[in-house]
């Protein structure tokens, strides 16, 4: 997809006009924090399970091309294909071929963020290939040809009044009076029609939640059991998987799901968490016939040994997102590509430039919940901070904040000048606000004073109060 | 020319260690990491607990995530349990049952009106009966196995999934239902299944506004069985 991570103020500011929007975000605020808090005060190790999951992540980046092979080797050995891909396109391309060798007509996908990521849709419908989204929200955004606006809720942004008008849009082979004015007839109507296309496909997409050394093994966990139904049905499972999705063995991976259901809807577990390895064998009554893993770089091998490399630590469970002030407002959309919210404000430049992506990094108060939500402890606004050095350094930022924050530096350098000059503005708005005590506007605040008051200087500057209190008491 | 495999692999090693190869010292760890597969921390949850108690955490964690569970004496109350269940919610009395030899010793043939057929499930069925190879307390998950005797779409396909659990079969955590996989696996000179299923509740979603649903694309009902029989293995 096109990025607009360069409109993000449009995009946020169009976003906090949208009622619908603002609703359904009511809605999300209301739920997601308090049914994590709830799952995490019932198991009393939850801070242990997360350094825990810390470091089996930060082993296997460290050992991350050993353990690769490893994989591949046991992927093969039981009977899989591995497939490499540099980039998007070559990921698109293979599992177009795949498609193609197999006569497939119409593909059903489990949700995969990495299939966002790499527009596969797009490239399949293109191809005369039919994708099909089985995940409840891919599909309902599918129909309405949106982009996920959450990686775990995609489409969280919608009410169910918009769904039912989808519905009635898209499924028209339906009667037209049946009635569809709660969540769980739209429920039952979706089952319904999917139930018929997983039955038809020919080639089944997921994603992966993890990826095993050990065994060549890739894990989906998921509530509704379509990755399920997706990998089982067809002839073969495609798994669209990025490469530090990488864990050593069986058992790293049940530390990690440990903490990763938890942290993203409050369950102690997902109700499907699935284990896959190769094909169907002999003697098995069901299951695809062919396995393969398009394992995708597409910028994140030369985030290790960077500053960033914390980040691929992430597990894509959402709660950076679900407790940021500024999701919450916005919604994922506005962040103009894939990956939403803080995660994806470090995510996103990191895989498709600052240059594009610069506003994402500055959509942050800074308040620091996502890194003490986030179940892999990554430091997120400190990559944030690292992007908008980067953002300077490239020389990205715009011109008023430049001389503005150049004229500071100037001053913040020169210590006596400094004290002079905020005296001097101190006692100089100090006198001039002193009858209203606060200014209504003011030149060069214009992004303070368009929303609020400005309050008025008392006179003196802190450091200037700081010594006379001193001095009061000494003598 | 440089296959994709060799410039990310290259790519990797050039980051993490200015392309020197991984010290022999280090990969030795690394293998032997692999071949002792450290369990790590596990919750006290389900810490020392006997058979008993370990089959009332489960029972209690199952029903927090709306399955329902029945307690079987052996085996032979398995088909009037089955028929009662399906009766209570108004299902006809019919499933597709696994083919697993645990099953061949069930006398089925008590309850003649009970329509059975034993393989793998069309996608017409309604109820599907399975066996679980392992359980696991700390969260009321089921472990199953693919296989000759377990279809895995018999999990996915019906809309209700009737689940037997030899009461031997429940573990404490995750950890432990794994090191009963590497044994069944050691024992059969097998690898891993193609698939293995944890599966905690019946389906469900909550796209549309936040709020739960059940049976999204899998099961909307799920009832197991223990069977408290302590020679079933």
């Amino acid at each position: 997809m096109i990025p607009t991570s360069q409109s993000f103020k449009a995009n946020a500011h169009e976003a906090l006009q949208d009622t619908y929007l603002q609703k359904a975000l009511d809605n999300m605020r209301a739920g997601f924090p308090a049914k994590r808090l709830d799952a995490i005060s019932r198991l009393p190790e939850f801070e242990d399970l997360r350094d825990q999951a810390k470091d089996i992540k930060d082993h296997t980046l460290a050992h991350l091309d050993w353990y690769l092979e490893r994989y591949e080797r046991n992927v093969v050995a039981s009977g899989g294909h591995v497939h490499w891909a540099r980039t998007a396109g070559e990921a698109r391309d293979i599992v177009l071929q795949i498609c193609r060798r197999l006569g497939a007509r119409s593909v059903t996908k489990g949700k995969s963020m990495i299939g966002e990521e790499i527009a596969l849709n797009d490239h399949l419908e293109a191809n005369g290939i039919v994708p099909v989204e089985t995940d409840l929200g891919e599909y309902i955004i599918q129909l309405r040809h949106e982009a996920p606006s959450h990686i775990i809720a995609p489409a969280i942004h919608l009410v169910k009044e918009q769904v039912e008008h989808t519905f009635r849009e898209v499924h028209t082979a339906l009667d037209p009076k049946r009635v569809l004015d709660e969540p769980r007839s739209l429920v039952a109507e979706a089952r319904q029609i999917l139930r018929e296309k997983f039955l038809a496909a020919d080639v089944g997409v997921t994603g992966a939640n993890f990826l095993i050394a050990e065994t060549g093994t890739s894990v989906i966990v998921t509530n509704e059991g379509n990755g399920d139904l997706t990998q089982l049905l067809p002839k073969a499972h495609i798994v669209l998987a990025s490469l530090e999705k990488i864990v050593p063995t069986l058992e790293d991976a049940a530390a990690i799901i440990r903490v990763l259901a938890r942290s993203a809807t409050g369950q102690d577990m997902s109700v499907y968490t699935t284990f896959s390895t190769g094909p169907r064998r002999p003697d098995d009554l069901d299951g695809p016939g062919e396995y393969h893993v398009v394992l995708l770089d597409n910028g994140r091998s030369a985030l290790l040994g960077t500053e960033f490399q914390d980040m691929l630590r992430c597990i894509r469970c959402g709660a950076c997102m679900n407790h940021c002030p500024v999701y919450g407002a916005v919604g994922g959309h506005a962040y103009g590509w894939v990956y939403p919210g803080p995660m994806g404000a470090v995510l996103t430049p990191s895989l498709i430039g600052i240059e594009t992506a610069k506003h994402l990094p500055n959509a942050s108060t800074f308040c620091g919940k996502c890194e003490s939500v986030c179940p892999m402890k990554i430091p997120l606004p400190k990559m944030m901070r690292h992007y908008r050095e980067r953002e300077w350094q490239k020389k990205l930022s715009p011109p008023a904040a430049r001389i503005g924050l150049g004229l500071w530096a100037f001053l913040a350098r020169r210590p006596l000048l400094y004290h002079w000059a905020a005296g001097l503005a101190a006692r100089v708005l100090g006198l001039l606000g002193r009858r209203q005590g606060s200014f209504y506007n003011l030149p060069l605040a214009g992004g303070w004073t368009r929303t609020r008051d400005m309050p008025a200087p008392q006179g003196k500057t802190f450091q200037q109060m700081w010594s006379e209190r001193r001095a009061g008491k000494t003598a | 020319m440089t296959t994709a495999r060799e410039q990310i692999l290259g790519d990797i090693r050039k980051s993490l260690r200015g392309d020197a190869a991984l010290p022999a010292d280090d990969a030795a760890k690394l293998e032997q990491r692999l071949s002792n597969h450290p369990a790590g921390l596990i919750p006290r949850r389900s810490d020392g607990r006997d058979r008993a108690g370990l089959t009332a955490l489960f029972e209690q964690q199952a029903k927090l995530v709306e399955t329902s569970v029945r307690r079987i004496a052996s085996l032979a109350d398995v088909p009037a349990a089955v028929a009662e269940y399906l009766s209570s919610q108004n299902l006809p009395a019919g499933a597709t049952v696994a083919p697993d030899k645990l099953l061949d010793q069930v006398p089925w043939s008590e309850r003649p009106m009970l329509r059975l057929r034993r393989g793998k499930p069309e996608p017409t069925d309604q109820v599907g009966v399975s066996v679980a190879f392992q359980a696991i307390a700390e969260t009321g998950t089921l472990m199953l196995l693919s296989g000759a005797e377990s279809p895995s779409t018999l999990n996915f396909l019906p809309d209700t999934h009737i689940v037997i659990l030899p009461k031997s079969r429940i573990v404490g955590p995750m950890e432990e239902a794994l090191r009963r996989l590497r044994d069944w696996r050691q024992a059969a000179s097998a690898g891993m299944p193609r698939t293995v299923n944890f599966i905690t509740g019946p389906s469900r979603t909550a796209d549309i506004e936040q709020k739960i649903e059940m049976g999204a694309h899998g099961p909307r009902r799920q009832h197991i069985l223990i069977v408290e029989d302590d020679r079933l293995a």
